[in-house]
């Protein structure tokens, strides 16, 4: 079994190295020549190299994320046979490394001096799970860029960072040390840098890179020292032998240590403060937003909370950290995705909303529900994303008000579309009415017990309402401004950044049809897992809640089909389409003060530093100048010199002697 | 007794003598024997090194092996003690494989390429004088860490000034005099503060063995002692390691060195400051250890931050790098501060890291510099992963790497750095390392960040900004593109507008002017901007470069290769299980 994970994680990884050096090779002629002195035949021959490399990185791309994924299939399906369908849980799967029915293997143990590291794979219910949406969104997105990116020259480093990305997710999931697990979680950031910055070309593309690589690593800093505590406080970084250790560890441990996991939780999962990377990102390719920025990359946080669920239940205090939090993050993201008029921004702000819902289940003390909703969001919001980057791909823009009665020239991606919508909205019978009544069940159960204070409990609980109306009005809205209505004629001088550069209204190619077809199916039927836990009073409240939100903004648009519904939102429209300045304030914060810091540092290290080096040069010039006066050569002064001296020492010799 | 050790040194230095021989060839085939010299030598000496490690007992890697004890000066007990043990070898390795490697990318190219310092020219390249002094340095450098007695240690690591001095004196840049002078003299004074602390030690001690020293442990030398001897071997060391506050020879010295200066520079030489620490200053002297070690600690820290925001606000891309390397070498540091053996292990792993990285970092600067004829991060514009696209690749990997990303070699380092300051040895502060290593914790976030502004700023965007090409503003560019009407003014000033992939209206521009001046019959200059200008990575960069990439993912992917061999001797050293 644990040879199986290790082929899951390391197909993909090949595949990367494969595909970043065996596209081109043996080496074709570049497209790109310095100089750009080429005549035509050969910028026909390098189009066609282009072209052949691009086929070959597709083949290398596709087929083993493909065996990946039927290889993480039959490990959930072997692992779900063996450990017999637990009938009481809503959803197939039990919590923490702990638990009897986990495999572990050991590579090998690498001693540091210090705690060793244990290279090893752990494949639990949870790692089964969370692998098999891993590699078929992964698939799915594969698959989609291959049509999505057709003709782009990078192709195949594209295809070749997906897989690295896919292997490192793995290799998160997989882990059984929390070490190794740390490795994956870096190695996905790097990932999804280079992929925001696919089309680098574009400075603020590449801002938003490392933006959104800078943000994730501070969060991931403190996430290191949370390894760290946990770590050293149980002797071992192996997350069986952690969670093993902590009801011996003192409250102190596990709040210092779980508060400082939270910072990368926040970071990798973009919830507030550590936010604002997200929205930049998706400069990216609209394939890179369905995978990274929606389904996987960003749900590690929430994996990770998960995975050690049993350390975080420990520590009420930072339980109640994750719940505000939550609670914050939830509800302004939501209002900011009503605001904006980039679709993929509007599903970048509901990415957030959504992940807090699962923080929020998780503070309430519910992984199970956690896990579910974000297995479930993994494959709606991957599905609209896709859906999106078709409509992108189709019109040329990624904004909203370039888009407007598209049902019919894209059906298929009208109907895929609809069905992530509604499951977003939580509408039945999508799979998001399900996880979300769960999540929502589990903060109703919170207010009443359970470890959260209860000023933080009513807080999520009115929060996770609230946001579920709003969610309902963003949505309708997104839907109707893409979908409906008539289509405002905007002149496109040249595609925005972060746009596909092929405009044609039409349906988009097979290779981005089918994924959607293929990922509406579980976005629409996966809930039905969870159906014997459905709490319908619950259920009714929530799908009333959301179609009061959905059916306000209805009413606004009805009045006035061409204009923005976010205009319901009054003098709150621009903070919210701001995100409440977050940004803005960063930047004041952070951003210019260390800059001005540096330009400091290198004026002192130059005046101060240096100059005191320079300043004990000039000063043992100047005291050789001094000492020179003496050597004039005049014999005179010389012989004086030494008779004083003889005298000197002739006084000493009678005085002292 | 064993040969070799002894061979290691005696061959570059037999090689170096051998070029000392009268010839009476005509000068081009004298240059191609050169080549073949140079790299026959270091080949020889990397493959003699491969053997060392080939043949070194794994299963106990703390005992000195390959040991060759021969008498010096026997009036002064002095001996000539050689041998090699778990923390050398791999720096004994490195040593010899950067050496080659910068003799591959020295020898391999053509003889008219640019930045080529092989190459015969009128006024006089010198080039025999440097493929002597690059061996002489060698012996030095690989002598150091072999050495087993503290004196002949101390004359290694002077052997290895002299050397260096000339390599930036003479073929460095534009300042070149000055800051060879300032990297002699201030090194030089290092070394004198060194040799006090390693006197005080013989006189106190009685011995200069450092096998003999290790064990004993400090026995024998009291408390105050043991505190003056360690400031002073430790500041000695902590000027070549470089240590904030003194640093400041090393961007200078990093700035005008050439390119093969810069990498012997970062890869080895400061290497030489951290493993006196890690085999003198901390086992010889662990009283004194203990009572500088909240200094040194907090000293590290500062370089740690100082220079990540000093990187963070330099234009030049070679002084960038060099300020980096202060901020790497202060996580080193702040591994030896810690005094446990995760500490120690850290710092011996970053070492190596920083070596094959910045390494590779300088290789990587150098090209830049020779093809844009500046290193001038403004001056060079963006683009370069249209313009040069492997080149690009390479600079971003190198990077990363040199950020700690996990999975390769420079994060083990780094973390395990500061794992080590979050549990120090009993005797420290543990709430003041805990403030190390949050504040190290941010180091590597502006480390993180300085690279990737740099990438961003220096391989990302559109490369149509024009370009100072000193080496081609000749007038057969002028003259062969005088039909091209935008490009033509701007050429004529030796200004070359660069074009690339992306370049739109701006490249057609210019690949009309490289077309246009061909058949004029002046197409020299022209192919030049085409071709030897702005050529992607050659041949002989790749075959000097492909091995540091190797190393840093293996050592990145399965970090054991070298905790193996270190963690052993560390644990003897700290006295620990």
């Amino acid at each position: 079994m644990i040879t199986t994970a290790a082929l899951v994680v390391l197909l993909p990884f090949l595949a990367a190295v494969a595909g970043l050096l065996g596209s081109r090779w043996p080496r074709h002629v570049r497209g790109d020549h310095p100089g750009g002195a080429q005549t035509g035949p050969e910028r026909a021959e390098a189009e066609r190299a282009d072209l052949a490399a691009g086929r070959r990185a597709a083949w290398i791309a596709v087929v083993p994320t493909a065996v990946s994924a039927v290889l993480a299939v039959w490990l959930a399906f072997t692992r779900w046979a063996e450990s017999g369908h637990d009938p009481g849980g809503p959803f197939p799967f039990e919590a923490g490394g702990g638990t009897p029915g986990a495999v572990t293997g050991t590579l090998t143990v690498i001693d540091t001096g210090s705690v060793p590291i244990s290279l090893g794979l752990l494949v639990d219910g949870l790692a089964a799970t969370i692998g098999v949406l891993v590699t078929l969104v992964a698939l799915a997105v594969q698959t989609y860029s291959v049509g999505y990116l057709h003709g782009d020259r990078r192709y195949p480093s594209y295809s070749a960072f997906i897989s690295l990305f896919t292997s490192a997710m793995l290799l998160v999931v997989y882990a059984a040390d929390l070490l190794v697990l740390y490795v994956g979680w870096e190695i996905m950031g790097l990932c999804s840098y280079l992929l925001i910055g696919h089309w680098w070309e574009d400075r603020a593309n590449s801002r938003a890179a490392v933006k959104a690589f800078l943000v994730t690593r501070l969060g991931d800093v403190g996430f290191l020292f949370g390894i760290f505590v946990l770590g050293t406080a149980a002797g071992s970084f192996r997350i069986a032998d952690v969670l093993a250790a902590v009801p011996g560890m003192s409250s102190g441990t596990v709040v210092a240590a779980t508060m400082l996991l939270l910072a990368g939780v926040a970071g990798k999962s973009a919830q507030v403060p550590l936010h604002t990377w997200l929205p930049d990102a998706m400069a990216g390719p609209t394939p890179i937003s369905a995978l990274i920025h929606a389904a996987t990359m960003v749900a590690a946080g929430i994996f990770i909370v998960a995975r050690l669920h049993p350390a975080f239940l420990a520590a009420g205090p930072t339980l109640d950290v994750l719940a505000v939090l939550a609670a914050l993050g939830m509800l302004g993201a939501a209002l900011a995705a009503l605001a904006q008029d980039d679709l993929k921004r509007v599903l970048a702000y509901s990415t957030i909303s959504q992940l807090a819902y699962m923080a929020a289940a998780l503070a309430a003390g519910s992984d199970s529900a956690a896990v579910f909703h974000l297995v479930t969001h993994g494959a709606f919001k991957a599905l609209l994303f896709l859906c999106a980057g078709a409509v992108i791909h189709a019109v040329g823009s990624n904004l909203m008000s370039a888009m407007g009665g598209l049902r019919r020239e894209l059906p298929v991606t009208f109907a895929t579309m609809t069905i992530g919508f509604a499951a977003l909205m939580g509408l039945p019978p999508a799979s998001g009415f399900f996880s979300k009544d769960e999540v929502l069940v589990a903060v109703e159960r919170a207010v009443a017990q359970g470890p959260l204070t209860d000023a933080a409990a009513l807080l999520l609980y009115g929060s996770a309402l609230a946001t579920v109306a709003v969610t309902g009005a963003y949505a309708t809205r997104a839907w109707l401004r893409t979908f409906f209505g008539q289509r405002a004629v905007v002149a496109l001088p040249e595609p925005a950044p972060g746009v596909a550069h092929v405009i044609d209204t039409r349906e988009a190619p097979a290779t981005m049809r089918w994924p959607l077809i293929v990922l509406a199916v579980p976005a629409l039927l996966l809930g039905f897992a969870g159906l014997s836990g459905v709490h319908w009073g619950t259920a009714a409240l929530s799908v009333a809640v959301a179609l009061l939100g959905a059916g306000a903004v209805y009413a606004v648009w009805r009045s006035d089909p061409l204009s923005d519904p976010a205009r319901m939102l009054g003098p709150f429209r621009v903070p919210c389409e701001r995100a409440f300045y977050a940004d803005s304030a960063y930047r004041a914060l952070f951003a210019r003060p260390v800059l001005a810091l540096a330009r400091l540092v290198v004026r002192t290290d130059d005046r101060v530093v240096d100059g005191a080096v320079r300043g004990s040069g000039r000063a043992a010039l100047g005291l050789s100048g001094l000492v020179r006066l003496t050597q004039n050569g005049n014999a005179q002064l010389y012989v004086t010199g030494l008779l004083a001296g003889v005298l000197l020492i002739a006084v000493g010799a009678v005085v002292f002697g | 007794m064993s040969w070799l050790p002894v061979l290691l040194l005696a061959v570059p230095l037999a090689g170096a003598v051998a070029l000392l021989a009268p010839s009476r060839m005509d000068a081009p085939s004298r240059g191609r024997l050169l080549r073949v010299h140079g790299l026959a030598v270091s080949g020889v000496t990397f493959a003699l090194s491969a053997v060392l490690a080939a043949t070194f007992d794994y299963g106990d890697p703390a005992r000195v092996q390959f040991e060759t004890d021969l008498a010096w000066i026997p009036g002064l007990d002095l001996r000539f003690h050689l041998g090699v043990d778990g923390i050398s070898l791999p720096l004994v390795v490195l040593t010899a494989l950067l050496t080659f490697l910068c003799f591959v990318y020295l020898c391999r190219g053509r003889a008219d390429g640019p930045g080529q310092l092989l190459r015969p020219r009128a006024g006089g390249n010198r080039p025999r004088a440097l493929v002597f002094t690059l061996l002489v340095l060698e012996v030095g450098m690989i002598g150091t860490f072999l050495a087993l007695d503290l004196l002949l240690f101390f004359v290694f690591f002077e052997v290895v000034l002299i050397p260096m001095y000339f390599v930036i004196a003479v073929w460095g840049g534009r300042a070149r005099r000055a800051a060879a002078v300032k990297f002699i003299l201030y090194t030089l004074l290092g070394s004198v503060v060194l040799l006090l602390g390693l006197l005080i030690v013989w006189a106190q001690a009685g011995t200069l063995d450092m096998v003999a020293l290790a064990r004993a442990h400090g026995t024998g030398m009291s408390h105050s002692v043991q505190v003056v001897a360690f400031v002073a071997v430790g500041i000695g060391l902590a000027v070549k390691t470089p240590m904030w506050p003194l640093h400041t020879w090393l961007p200078d010295a990093h700035t005008e060195a050439p390119t093969v200066g810069s990498v012997l520079l970062a890869g080895v030489l400061l290497k030489m400051g951290t493993y006196g620490f890690a085999r003198i200053a901390i086992p010889v002297l662990p009283d004194g250890a203990a009572a500088v070690a909240p200094w040194l600690g907090a000293f590290a820290v500062i370089g740690i931050i100082y220079g990540s925001l000093a990187c963070l606000a330099q234009r030049d891309l070679k002084r960038m790098i060099a300020y980096s390397s202060i901020g790497h070498m202060g996580f080193v540091l702040l591994g030896f501060a810690t005094l446990t053996p995760v500490g120690v292990n850290a710092a011996l792993f970053g070492n190596i890291a920083h070596g094959l990285i910045t390494g590779l970092l300088f290789f990587l600067a150098g090209a830049v510099k020779e093809r844009y004829g500046t290193a001038d991060m403004p001056a060079l514009g963006g683009g370069m992963l249209s313009r040069l696209p492997h080149l690009g690749s390479l600079l971003t990997f190198a990077c990363i790497a040199s950020l700690g990303l996990p999975g390769l070699a420079g994060f083990w380092g780094e973390m395990l750095a500061l794992l080590g300051a979050f549990d120090p040895a009993p005797g420290l502060s543990r709430p003041l390392f805990l403030v190390f290593m949050a504040v190290g914790g941010l180091g590597a976030v502006l480390t993180a960040a300085y690279f990737l502004v740099m990438l961003s700023r220096v391989t990302h965007g559109r490369p149509t900004e024009t370009v100072h090409a000193p080496v081609l503003a000749s007038s057969a560019v002028a003259g062969g593109s005088t039909g091209q009407g935008v490009a033509a003014p701007a050429e004529a000033t030796g200004v070359v507008r660069a074009a690339g992939a992306g370049g739109g209206a701006h490249g057609s521009g210019t690949g009309g002017g490289a077309r246009g001046g061909e058949p004029s019959g002046g197409g020299s200059g022209a192919r030049a901007a085409g071709g030897g200008g702005f050529r992607d990575v050659m041949g002989h960069e790749l075959a000097a470069w492909v091995p540091l990439v190797l190393l840093i993912v293996l050592f990145g992917l399965w970090p054991k290769a070298l905790l193996l061999i270190t963690d052993p001797v560390v644990r003897t050293f700290m006295g620990a299980p």
